[in-house]
């Protein structure tokens, strides 16, 4: 009997339970998030009716027997039925219960079926993001604008209660444009996943997948990986502010400016300081860096290793700039050559260099790593 | 056993001492010894799980580094199928199958043996795969028991220690299915034609041609793996001209109809526990064998419903999904067939008949959430998250493991020749399927509010449902010392047990088990009974 009575049992002591206990997070959900883009309206639609299809079936199974347990029992002198499963029902039932299942089975695979063929819509997009996973951080790039955003964690510290959900460079998207993303990983597989936007496919080293929203609603939405990348794989959130359309194009006129700025002041050929590339070096190191090598240096060995003191870092300048830029296959060092530009990796190479008593005194230059590339 | 000239004696007494399980080639003895090394392993995983759980009470890192914590999740998981679920199942079968057909032991004794014999020899690999990072082995495992490259070449030498302990498991379990299907095909008594096997036999004949065919493709996969790792191949390397999602196909290949070598053994076990109580025959015997044989087909073809994030081509992956919507026709008629063989019987509920009802509902709910997942663009959200874990754990926790569970109380009698202690028994049932639910029907609520699968640290909106859950999780792990107690009480004594300790276990089959004494003489079955 309890048995029976449990499930719902549950279905009401969990929210007594969210209501006594004081916590209720605004975005606390039982069900999946509230959809604002077309595709993910149709998916919950159909979640829906599986979910209902699914209910009816099991309220069908607990009466007929929740029935018999009351009805055909011993104790109750119940004289067994040996010839049940001669009769009509037993020769026939292999014939019509399958049919009855089959019936349901094409009617939820039906429907599914034109959700899916909309999933895999490829009408041309009015803006493109491809959308890079790495160990572990996020890098999207609006392809049309050539505008880049690396997206990472926000420490705890400054998220509080919504850490593992906000990052410090959020996507940013226009309401009511179609955009396509494009899926691909540096490393190894990560799952880009925004339930109330888009649905999810995985991101793959040397694959391309392809994904699409129109965001009808303004708002900022959260989601995290969701293959398992490794250590921090449970720290990649996802975040993705959605803006009106004007306030997008206002917001892209300024990131292309920022970019045009980086670029040049890259390309210039100026010779920084020791002191400008160190306080430039640290900072993008932390953002990209930190994850596997820690802030201080120490790595997290042996996959990871550590940066202080190590032969690469203290040892020859061009191994160093090698490694940094192409990477070092057979380890999860990435080729970061693709992603940073030349100020960065110098800032970053010199940063390696100098800090935790590493003290080499040696200031890689820009031009340094244009001629290493 | 003794080869002395002198041996004319064909009712000794089984040898004693160490060399009795050593060298056994008893299936009786190595029955035992399968079902008591997966009691041992449940504990071990077990207490994975445990862990997993105590971890994921609190938000933020409690005691296991995220690498560990992983290492912890895949190993659970290799564990609970391996190391319990498959031992288990095929300890029963070692003891069931020559007794319920009239046999006087397995067609393959020595094989019999070997099989055994390299399952302690891979649990210490296994062991060996979470020990060896704390002394220098590189970096724990922490894919998953998927193994999914690049992660997977990632690791250390765990990694190496884990695909050896697969091909270890791999060789145990295609020989252990060898000699069961040649047992099942020779070894029947005179009279005992197919269409009169009992349910488990049937169900074990399924599983273990399901094994043979899909071991393979694992030892495959994992092999090239180590290549990749060691030899500078790059099967699974996009860089080097290989794809990741190659492994994917090669995995799931094997273990999707893995999940039916784990349920198949309890689906007979209830094909068996379900009439005796109901004190009527089986209903739908034959569509149920027919039944098994077709999910058995359409489990080897529906893969890659693993896999549908990985971008496969709209009709590749429409072909998928309605072919996994369709093993709910199998699965639906065999659970119609159980509800219908209680309907209009004269039921009691002891401990095994209290599971086998237990395990149709919640199963039934299980089959009901795998239809959704089935639906692709709804799999889409689901997918990696833990509505998956939820879903999966009620398959197999009811599916196969209380399956298990009630088989032991329901043969427990028959293998020690003692009771066991019915209200220790029902607490324990009650204990244990109270403990589950709590655990694992929360976990539909965190996946669908967006908390993926294997996270060390959760964002605060998932602690209600992760707090509920490892609740559940320890009194259902709790459980279990209940369970051992009453094994260990029941074979140390106990009220003496008939012959056939249960009223309607022989009403609409042979029941040759029943007509040996409590427990069976070493050898049984020395003259073939005859069945008409």
């Amino acid at each position: 009997m309890l048995n029976r009575l449990r499930k719902p049992c549950i279905a009401f002591a969990v929210p007594s339970l969210l209501l006594a206990s004081g916590t209720a997070f605004a975005e606390y959900k039982f069900n999946l998030p509230e959809p604002v883009s077309p595709v993910t309206k149709e998916v919950f639609d159909l979640h829906m009716l599986t979910a209902t299809v699914a209910l009816i079936i099991m309220v069908l199974v607990t009466l007929v027997i929740t029935y018999s347990i009351f009805k055909f029992r011993k104790s109750k002198d119940y004289q067994a039925d040996q010839e049940f499963h001669n009769g009509w029902f037993g020769t026939w039932s292999w014939l019509f219960v399958p049919a009855i299942v089959l019936g349901i089975d094409l009617t939820i695979a039906g429907s599914a079926s034109s959700t899916f063929d909309l999933i895999e819509d490829k009408t041309p997009a009015d803006l493109t993001v491809k959308v890079t996973g790495s160990q572990w951080k996020w890098t999207y790039e609006y392809m049309e604008d050539d505008v880049k955003i690396v997206s990472s964690l926000l420490p705890k510290e400054e998220a509080g209660d919504r850490y593992l959900r906000m990052v410090d460079n959020p996507l940013y998207l226009p309401t009511d444009r179609r955009v396509r993303f494009l899926h691909t990983a540096t490393d190894v597989l990560h799952a880009w996943w925004v339930p109330a936007i888009a649905v999810k496919k995985d991101s793959i080293p040397g694959y391309i997948n392809e994904t699409w929203t129109i965001i009808e609603k303004e708002g900022n939405y959260h989601g995290q990986c969701a293959e398992n990348c490794g250590t921090g794989h449970a720290f990649m959130p996802i975040q993705v502010n959605a803006i009106s359309g004007d306030k997008f194009d206002k917001w892209m006129s300024e990131q292309k400016a920022i970019t045009l700025a980086k670029a040049a002041e890259a390309a210039s050929g100026k010779v920084l300081t020791l002191d400008e590339l160190m306080a430039k070096g640290e900072e993008l190191y932390n953002k990209n860096c930190s994850a596997c090598h820690k802030a201080d240096g120490s790595g997290l060995p042996p996959v990871f290793p550590p940066l202080k003191g190590s032969v690469i870092a203290i040892g020859d300048i061009s191994e160093h700039l090698d490694v940094v830029i192409n990477g070092s296959s057979g380890t999860a060092m990435a080729a970061w050559g693709k992603q940073l530009d030349d100020l960065e990796l110098a800032a970053i190479i010199t940063y390696e260099r100098n800090a935790w008593d590493n003290n080499t005194g040696d200031a890689v230059q820009p031009s340094d790593v244009k001629a290493a590339r | 056993m003794s080869t002395t000239a002198t041996h004319d004696d064909h009712h000794h007494a089984p040898p004693s001492g160490f060399g009795r399980w050593l060298f056994s080639t008893n299936h009786k003895d190595i029955g035992t010894m399968y079902l008591i090394f997966s009691l041992v392993m449940l504990f071990l995983g077990g207490g994975m799980a445990m862990l997993i759980r105590a971890e994921l009470y609190f938000p933020g890192l409690q005691f296991l580094e995220p690498d560990l914590f992983n290492n912890m999740v895949t190993t659970h998981a290799l564990i609970m199928v391996f190391g319990v679920v498959m031992p288990a199942a095929a300890g029963m079968a070692n003891w069931m199958i020559p007794l319920q057909i009239g046999a006087p032991d397995m067609a393959l004794p020595r094989l019999n043996n070997l099989s055994f014999w390299l399952l302690p020899a891979a649990a210490t690999l296994l062991i060996l795969s979470i020990i060896v990072p704390f002394f220098g082995g590189g970096a724990p495992v922490n894919t998953g028991w998927t193994l999914y490259p690049p992660l997977s070449v990632q690791a250390g030498m765990g990694m190496d220690l884990l695909i050896f302990t697969l091909h270890v498991l791999g060789i145990s379990s295609i020989l252990a299915a060898i000699n069961i299907v040649t047992t099942i095909l020779n070894m029947r008594a005179p009279g005992l034609t197919m269409m009169k096997l009992p349910l488990f036999v049937w169900a074990w004949l399924f599983t273990a041609i399901l094994l043979i065919m899909i071991m393979p493709a694992l030892a495959g996969g994992v092999t090239m793996l180590l290549f990749d790792r060691h030899f500078g191949t790059s099967f699974f390397d996009a860089a080097g001209g290989g794809d990741p999602v190659l492994f994917q196909h090669l995995f799931w290949f094997f273990g999707h109809p893995e999940v039916y070598v784990l349920l198949l053994p309890s689906i007979g076990v209830l094909g068996i526990i379900v009439p005796t109580f109901a004190r009527k025959p089986l209903f739908g015997y034959k569509s149920l064998v027919w039944g098994m044989g077709v999910l058995l087909l359409l489990g080897m073809v529906v893969w890659a419903h693993h896999q549908y994030t990985i971008g496969m081509s709209v009709a590749a992956t429409n072909y998928f999904m309605i072919g996994t919507i369709l093993i709910s026709i199998p699965v639906g008629l065999m659970l119609f067939n159980f509800m219908f063989t209680m309907w209009r019987g004269a039921m009691t509920f002891e401990t095994p008949m209290l599971f086998a009802i237990a395990i149709i509902m919640m199963f039934s709910f299980a089959g009901t959430t795998g239809v959704m997942l089935a639906v692709v663009p709804a799999d889409l959200q689901y997918h990696d998250t833990y509505f998956v874990v939820a879903h999966f754990h009620y398959a197999l926790i009811p599916g196969a493991l209380f399956g298990l569970y009630a088989g032991v109380f329901f043969w427990l009698p028959k293998w020690t020749g003692h009771m066991y202690n019915e209200t220790l028994g029902k607490i324990f049932f009650w204990w244990t399927t109270i403990g589950f639910n709590l655990t694992f029907f929360p976990q539909h609520f965190s996946g669908l509010a967006g908390m993926p699968r294997r996270i060390v640290d959760y964002s605060v909106q998932f602690v209600e449902f992760n707090q509920i859950s490892s609740i559940g999780a320890f009194i259902f792990g709790l459980s279990h010392l209940l369970f051992v107690y009453i094994i260990i009480q029941t074979v140390r004594g106990g009220p003496k047990a008939g012959d056939m300790p249960w009223e309607g276990a022989q009403i609409g089959t042979p029941g040759l088990e029943w007509t040996l004494s409590s427990p069976p003489p070493f050898h049984s079955f020395e003259t073939p009974p005859t069945v008409k």
